[in-house]
C-alpha cells in the first residue's frame, strides 16, 4: 500500500508559513502607506525648514513672484534662475490643459467604441475590436510618445500650420491614445453587464434596437461609463513618458492649445536628475510628487467606489 | 403568518418610449457614430503599427541585436540596452511573483471576499495600480536609494563612497515590482477562481490541512493563471521608463551590469534619450525607429503569449 504521501507537518511550522503569508496579502497597503510616507517627507522641509522656506514656501508657489525688487510678479516656473521662483500655476494650468485636450479625443473614441462594441457588433467584429483595444494597450508609452514627438508632431504643424511643433494639442492627442483603453474598457465592461432583462423588457414595450440601448442600457451603465471617465482622466493626470517627449516642455502659462506646456509629472522627470539632494527644488519635486499622489489617489478611489457601487446595484437586480 | 410581511407591490410608471422617441430611423445615426468610433481608433492603432514597422524593420539584424552603441548613438546596436531589460524583468519577477501570489492565496483562501479587511485590501490594490509611474520613480530614489541603500551603506561599509546608495539594477527591478504587483495578483486571482470546489474538498477530507491544499492542489492547478500574470507583469516592466529614470537606468554604458548595484542600460530609456537628447536626430532615427520596433516586438510578443494562455486554460475548463 502507498504510503501517506502528505506527512503531517509540525503545527508551529504551518503556524509561521500561514502568518507569513497573511503578511504578504497586506503588502499593497504597506506600500502605499510607505510611498505616501516617503515622498511626503522629502516635501516636509518646505514646511519646516526656515532655509527651505525661504527660497520655497507654499505661499510662494501660490502667489506671483517678481524675479528682482522693482520687476513686475509673476507666477513663473524657473527653479535654475539666480532668483529661483516656484509658482506651481503653470504647471498646473498645463497639466490641466494637456490632460483635457486629452479627454476630448479620448471620450468621444472609447466610450463610441465601447457601446458599439457592447450593443451593435457582431460576434467576429468584436473579436478584431477587442484585441485591437488590448494592443493599443499593450503599446509602451514611451513608444506612444516617441510617435507623438516624430511623426505626430510633424504631421499636425504641416496641418494646421501653427508655430511651436511640440505643443498641448500634440501631447493631449498622444495622451488620449493612452486614455482609450482605459475608457473602452471599462465602459464595455458596464454596458455589457447590464442584465438581459432590462433590455428584454424595453424591447417588450416596443423599442428598437437603438432605443433599447439609449434608452435602458445606457442610462443603466451611466455610473460605469463616468467611473471610466474618472479613471482616464486620473491617467492622464499622472501620465509622463508621452508629455515629456511630446509637449516641448515650456512652463508657460496660456490657455492656447498650441503653446507648449509642462505637466507636474514631466517636470518630475525632467528635473528631478539634475537636482542637488536636498535642495529646496528637490524637496519641492517631492511636493509636487505628494500632490500627484493625493490627487491619482483620490480620483482611484472615487472611481472604484461607483464601479463596486454599480456591481452590486446590477448583481443585486438579478437576484 | 406572513400575510403580514407581504409588501404591496410597487408599480412605478414606464415612461412611454415610443413616444419620446419616435423611430425615424432604425438608428443609422447612433450605430454609424459609434462605429466611426471604432473604426478611428483601429486606423490610428494601424498607422502606428505600420509606421514603426516600416521605419524599423530595416535597421534590424544580428549585428544590430548583439552589438553595443557606437558614435554616441548614430550607429552599432543595442545589445546592452536589451540585455539590461532582460536582467531586469527577471529581478523584478522574482521579486514580484511570490508576493503577488501570496497576496491573491491569502484573499481567496483565508478570508471570505464580503469581509472589510479583504475589501480594505482590495481598495489597496486598485489603488496602486492607478498610482502615475512617476512617483514609484520617486518613491524608489526616496525609499531604496536614500532610506535603504544608504542605510546599508552607513552600518556595512561606513564609508564615503556609496556602495548601495547609489542608482542601481536592483532598486530599480524593486521599484518596478511595486509597480507590477497588481497584475499579477488579479491574474492569479481569476485563476483561482476557476479551481473547482470539489478538488479543495476532497485534499481537505483527505485529511491534508490547509497549507498542505494549497501547496498540493492549489498551486500546481493555478500554475497557467500564475505564469500569464507573470508575462503581464513583465510585459508592463519592460514597458515602463518612469520608474527607473532615477532609480538605475544609464545613458550610456561601456559595460554590461555584473553586480546587483551596477547602473543597466533600458530599451525604454534608450528610446528616450534617443529620441530627445540625441546631438543630431536625423542621424540616430533608423536605429532610433529600430529599437522602438524591438520593444514593440517583444511587448506584444509577451501579450500574445499571456492572452494564449490563458484562452488556452479557459478552453480546458469549458471541456471539463
Amino acid at each position: 500500500m502507498k504510503k501517506l504521501e502528505f506527512k503531517p507537518k509540525s503545527k508551529l511550522g504551518e503556524y509561521i508559513v500561514e502568518k507569513f503569508i497573511t503578511l504578504n496579502a497586506f503588502a499593497a497597503l504597506i506600500i502605499i502607506c510607505l510611498i505616501f510616507i516617503f515622498i511626503f517627507k522629502e516635501a516636509i522641509p518646505i514646511f519646516t525648514d526656515e532655509i527651505v522656506k525661504e527660497e520655497a514656501s507654499v505661499e510662494k508657489m501660490i502667489v506671483k513672484q517678481a524675479f528682482a525688487e522693482g520687476r513686475e510678479p509673476k507666477f513663473s516656473w524657473q527653479p535654475n534662475s539666480d532668483n529661483p521662483r516656484y509658482s506651481l500655476l503653470p504647471l498646473f494650468i498645463g497639466t490641466l490643459k494637456a490632460a483635457i485636450i486629452a479627454m476630448i479625443f479620448a471620450v468621444p473614441l472609447g466610450v463610441g467604441g465601447a457601446i458599439y462594441s457592447s450593443q451593435f457588433a457582431s460576434r467576429k467584429f468584436k473579436e478584431i475590436i477587442k484585441p485591437a483595444i488590448e494592443m493599443l494597450s499593450g503599446i509602451p508609452s514611451v513608444v506612444l510618445g516617441f510617435f507623438a514627438l516624430m511623426v505626430l508632431a510633424t504631421f499636425f504643424q504641416n496641418m494646421f500650420g501653427y508655430t511651436f511643433r511640440l505643443n498641448a494639442f500634440n501631447a493631449g492627442f498622444a495622451l488620449g491614445l493612452a486614455v482609450i483603453p482605459i475608457v473602452f474598457t471599462i465602459s464595455e465592461d458596464a454596458l455589457s453587464s447590464v442584465p438581459q432583462s432590462l433590455k428584454d423588457a424595453s424591447m417588450a414595450l416596443g423599442a428598437n434596437p437603438w432605443q433599447v440601448s439609449f434608452t435602458t442600457v445606457l442610462p443603466a451603465a451611466f455610473p460605469g461609463i463616468a467611473a471610466s471617465l474618472i479613471l482616464g482622466f486620473g491617467r492622464a493626470i499622472g501620465e509622463t513618458m508621452i508629455v515629456l517627449m511630446a509637449s516641448g516642455n515650456a512652463a508657460i502659462i496660456s490657455l492656447a492649445a498650441t503653446d507648449s506646456v509642462r505637466t507636474f509629472s514631466a517636470t518630475i522627470a525632467s528635473e528631478l536628475a539634475e537636482v542637488v539632494f536636498g535642495s529646496a527644488h528637490y524637496n519641492v519635486l517631492f511636493f509636487i510628487g505628494t500632490l500627484l499622489f493625493a490627487f491619482t489617489f483620490l480620483i482611484n478611489l472615487g472611481g472604484d467606489l461607483v464601479l463596486v457601487r454599480l456591481k452590486e446595484k446590477i448583481q443585486g437586480g438579478q437576484s | 403568518m406572513n400575510e403580514t410581511s407581504i409588501q404591496p407591490l410597487k408599480i412605478e410608471m414606464m415612461p412611454d418610449i415610443t413616444s419620446q422617441f419616435k423611430p425615424k430611423t432604425n438608428g443609422y445615426i447612433p450605430r454609424g457614430l459609434t462605429l466611426t468610433a471604432v473604426l478611428i481608433v483601429i486606423a490610428i492603432l494601424l498607422v502606428i503599427l505600420v509606421n514603426i514597422f516600416h521605419g524599423g524593420v530595416r535597421i534590424i539584424s544580428w549585428d544590430f541585436l548583439s552589438s553595443p552603441p557606437e558614435n554616441g548613438m548614430e550607429s552599432g546596436g543595442i545589445f546592452p540596452a536589451i540585455f539590461g531589460t532582460v536582467a531586469l524583468v527577471i529581478l523584478m519577477t522574482i521579486a514580484v511573483v511570490p508576493v503577488g501570489v501570496m497576496t491573491a492565496i491569502y484573499l481567496h483562501e483565508y478570508t471570505s471576499p464580503t469581509s472589510k479587511l479583504t475589501r480594505l485590501i482590495r481598495i489597496g490594490i486598485n489603488n496602486l495600480a492607478g498610482i502615475p509611474s512617476i512617483v514609484f520613480g520617486l518613491f524608489g530614489l526616496g525609499f531604496f536609494i536614500g532610506f535603504i541603500g544608504s542605510g546599508m551603506d552607513s552600518i556595512l561599509y561606513s564609508g564615503s563612497r556609496p556602495v548601495w546608495g547609489q542608482p542601481a539594477i536592483i532598486w530599480a527591478s524593486l521599484t518596478m515590482a511595486l509597480l507590477t504587483l497588481p497584475v499579477v495578483i488579479i491574474s492569479t486571482e481569476e485563476a483561482l477562481r476557476n479551481i473547482p470546489q470539489e478538488l479543495k474538498d476532497a485534499s481537505l477530507a483527505l485529511g491534508a490541512s490547509r497549507l498542505q491544499t494549497i501547496r498540493k492542489i492549489i498551486i500546481p492547478q493555478a500554475i497557467p493563471g500564475i505564469l500569464t500574470g507573470s508575462i503581464l507583469a513583465v510585459n508592463r516592466g519592460a514597458g515602463e521608463v518612469a520608474p527607473i529614470m532615477f532609480t538605475g537606468a544609464a545613458y550610456y554604458l561601456p559595460y554590461l551590469p555584473e553586480k546587483l548595484n551596477d547602473q543597466f542600460m533600458e530599451l525604454g530609456y534608450h528610446i528616450y534619450v534617443m529620441a530627445t537628447q540625441s546631438p543630431d536626430v536625423e542621424a540616430t532615427k533608423p536605429i532610433l525607429y529600430g529599437t522602438v520596433l524591438v520593444l514593440l516586438i517583444l511587448t506584444f510578443m509577451l501579450n500574445l503569449t499571456a492572452i494564449y494562455i490563458r484562452s488556452r486554460v479557459r478552453s480546458r475548463r469549458v471541456g471539463m
